[in-house]
């Protein structure tokens, strides 16, 4: 398993190195040690390969990530997984704000809180937090699904489109366009199968949800729903 | 009539304040309930390069041969980080216009003139089409607030990216593509409803401050492992700051965008009201850049209005590095040509004025995503007409230049300017015609 210390080797050296694997890299499982915050390790990512992080990573962790899987053993910082095509993000611990921005596709876990803003402007990608997510989560939220088994702050799915919400907990408030939503069994099956994809196979009561969506008054610019902004 | 009859009645007058266009605007609002939309830059009249002039060489100036002795118009773009910097062969671009804004013969013209001679198109608000990356040698990748087609596979692809700050007409403000043009491959793009109208985020939604975008200029360059230039756009209205936290923030390059440039789509009231022109805002640009010591490290490009080499040598005298074109680009695809003014009229405008490019109309196929409208345009008969205009721009300026004795259109310098206006003199910082008298010079 190669193992790089970033204590003794640059973020540049690590990043260069994990971009030159090539799909039939017999390396496929990375250990880095000592990332002590520093920004955009393991960005750009597109092989088949599993990237385990001993530590606390800053801004955009896995940022743009390709079919990798990446396990953070540490608290995320901003962006982490931001635009995210495919593969699969673990944090362990907290992450900061706009996890999993504009990600267009795989699996974002976050086993603690996210803070504001996640998934902001999200595009096909399924985020599961198991904690909480601050105010403007989902804004703008296009396609994907944001699971929350916690609370979420303030303007939930603000402006959103067709991404899927799912909360446990409480919602502070609901952002423009954004409503609940029944939870039918197609969602509920929906919910099932994302909760079990990140780890929680049946540990979890899919009945405990109540879903939220866009509630497509503001898809075409209409006098009489100004008043929804 | 008797002579005393005439002057019981005042002849009628119509209020400067309220004009025509105000109370019908007033009239439209009234009876719609929505605020006008359109395309384009503002239309009002602003102080611009009209209102300088050249001095020339005289007996303290020594010109060079107008048709023989050489100018050179390449600029080098990138320097200062990018291992694989953008080499121009003349100083004008093509700035960023999405395919969905404008159709995908209009992006493949572009593409195919620019790189005609020798410079680089731009992609827009909703990614990259494999036609323009075909067509374009050199192809900058927008990073936008709304990152609609933003993936990792495009940005290696483009030859230098350019992260979206805000653009003239709207800076401040997000895109707008209304439901006519989301048409299936558009939405498909953008991973939006079909048919909907888009609006697009006015900021980014991973970063929120120069403090942040230093490191996701970080992270892009960390992704394509810093072989790519990376630009930095922003609207005219802080040029001084906004450039220097650009500059701090590792750009390589800074676009700067005035309130002539154009839009696809947004509210005229916004296009009219906000941001500066573009003649105001380079002074203050190149003076960030000279007091950081990033003058000619860091690249300026300019863009807003830009019409004619005269207009490209203005830019470049005033400290500009290059310029970019939107607006005039398309004119010269063939954008509001006279030849279609029977369609216009049908539309209820007139050619020179059309500019509801947002309801995907357009007579002469270019801000379209109408299959049959977008068909009329020839994009090999568009790049023709689009390179010889860019020629010629590069021509008109190097004629300039040598009868200011420069053997590179870079040794342009605001010495070489007068201003006719004392607006004009001010704003650009060249003495007024016939004085040494530069409004405002001790207050900086």
């Amino acid at each position: 398993m190669p193992t790089v210390d970033l204590a003794l080797a640059s973020l540049r050296e690590l990043n260069a190195t994990l971009h030159r694997l090539s799909a039939t890299t017999n390396e496929t499982h990375w250990h880095i040690l000592n990332p002590r915050g520093q920004h955009s390790i393991a960005a750009g990512v597109d092989a088949s390969i599993l990237v385990e992080v001993d530590g606390h990573v800053g801004y955009y962790c896995a940022g743009m990530n390709k079919r990798a899987r990446v396990i953070v053993h540490g608290n995320a910082g901003q962006g982490v997984a931001e635009n995210m095509m495919s593969g699969r993000v673990h944090v362990e611990g907290d992450a900061s704000q706009a996890a999993g921005a504009s990600g267009c596709g795989g699996l974002l876990v976050i086993d603690g809180n996210a803070s504001a803003r996640c998934g902001i402007s999200m595009k096909g990608i399924d985020i599961v937090v198991k904690g909480s997510v601050g105010h403007l989560s989902a804004f703008m939220a296009q396609a994907g699904n944001l699971v929350v088994l916690g609370d979420a702050g303030d303007a939930l799915g603000d402006s959103i489109y067709e991404a899927h919400l799912y909360v446990r907990g409480a919602v502070k408030s609901l952002g423009a366009d954004c409503v609940e939503k029944p939870m039918r069994d197609d969602h509920k099956a929906e919910l099932r199968n994302l909760l079990d994809t990140a780890g929680l196979n049946g540990s979890v009561d899919v009945g405990e949800f109540r879903r939220y969506g866009s509630a497509r008054k503001l898809y075409h610019f209409h006098i009489d729903n100004v008043g929804s902004y | 009539m008797t002579a005393q009859d005439r002057w019981i009645h005042t002849p009628p007058r119509k209020s400067a304040t309220f004009d025509d266009y105000a109370i019908a605007e007033i009239r439209r609002a009234a009876a719609t309930g929505i605020y006008d939309i359109r395309g384009g830059g503002t239309k009002r009249k602003l102080p611009h390069f009209d209102d300088l002039v050249f001095l020339g060489a005289s007996i303290s100036r020594y010109p060079l041969e107008g048709y023989r002795e050489k100018c050179s118009t390449d600029v080098t773009i990138g320097g200062r980080f990018a291992k694989k910097p953008i080499k121009l062969k003349i100083p004008v671009t093509i700035a960023g216009m999405s395919f969905g804004a404008l159709s995908a013969q209009a992006k493949e013209a572009l593409g195919r003139g620019a790189s005609a001679v020798g410079t680089t198109t731009t992609t827009g608000d909703g990614g990259m089409t494999a036609e323009e990356r075909e067509h374009s040698t050199l192809l900058v990748y927008q990073v936008l607030p709304s990152r609609y087609g933003t993936n990792p596979d495009d940005l290696r692809k483009a030859d230098a990216i350019e992260v979206v700050v805000g653009q003239g007409a709207k800076p401040g403000g997000g895109g707008m593509l209304l439901g006519q043009k989301i048409t299936k491959r558009v939405a498909e793009m953008r991973r939006l409803p079909e048919g909907i109208d888009q609006r697009s985020a006015c900021r980014h939604p991973d970063w929120t401050g120069p403090d942040d975008l230093e490191i996701k200029i970080h992270e892009l360059r960390e992704i394509t492992d810093w072989e790519k230039p990376v630009y930095v756009k922003v609207g005219a209205s802080r040029p001084y700051y906004d450039t220097a936290l650009a500059v701090k923030s590792g750009a390589d390059a800074i676009v700067l965008d005035g309130m002539q440039g154009g839009t696809a789509a947004t509210q005229d009231v916004f296009i009219e009201n906000v941001g500066l022109p573009i003649l105001s805002a380079i002074v203050p640009a190149v003076r960030a850049l000279q007091e950081l010591g990033m003058h000619r490290k860091v690249q300026l490009i300019v863009s807003g209005g830009i019409r004619n080499g005269a207009d490209v040598a203005k830019c470049l005298a005033l400290g500009a590095d290059a310029v970019s074109i939107g607006t005039a680009a398309l004119i010269a695809l063939g954008d509001n040509d006279p030849h279609m003014e029977d369609e216009y009229r049908a539309l209820g405008t007139t050619a020179g004025a059309y500019d509801d490019w947002h309801e995907g109309r357009d007579p002469a196929g270019i801000t379209t995503q109408d299959p049959v409208l977008s068909a009329r345009l020839d994009p090999i008969v568009g790049a023709r007409k689009l390179a010889k205009y860019l020629s010629v721009m590069t021509l008109e300026a190097q004629t300039i230049a040598r009868a200011c004795g420069k053997s590179h259109l870079h040794n342009l310098e605001p010495e070489d300017l007068a201003a006719l206006t004392i607006e004009a003199a001010a704003m650009a910082r060249v003495p007024l015609a016939g004085t040494n008298w530069i409004p405002g010079a001790d207050k900086l």
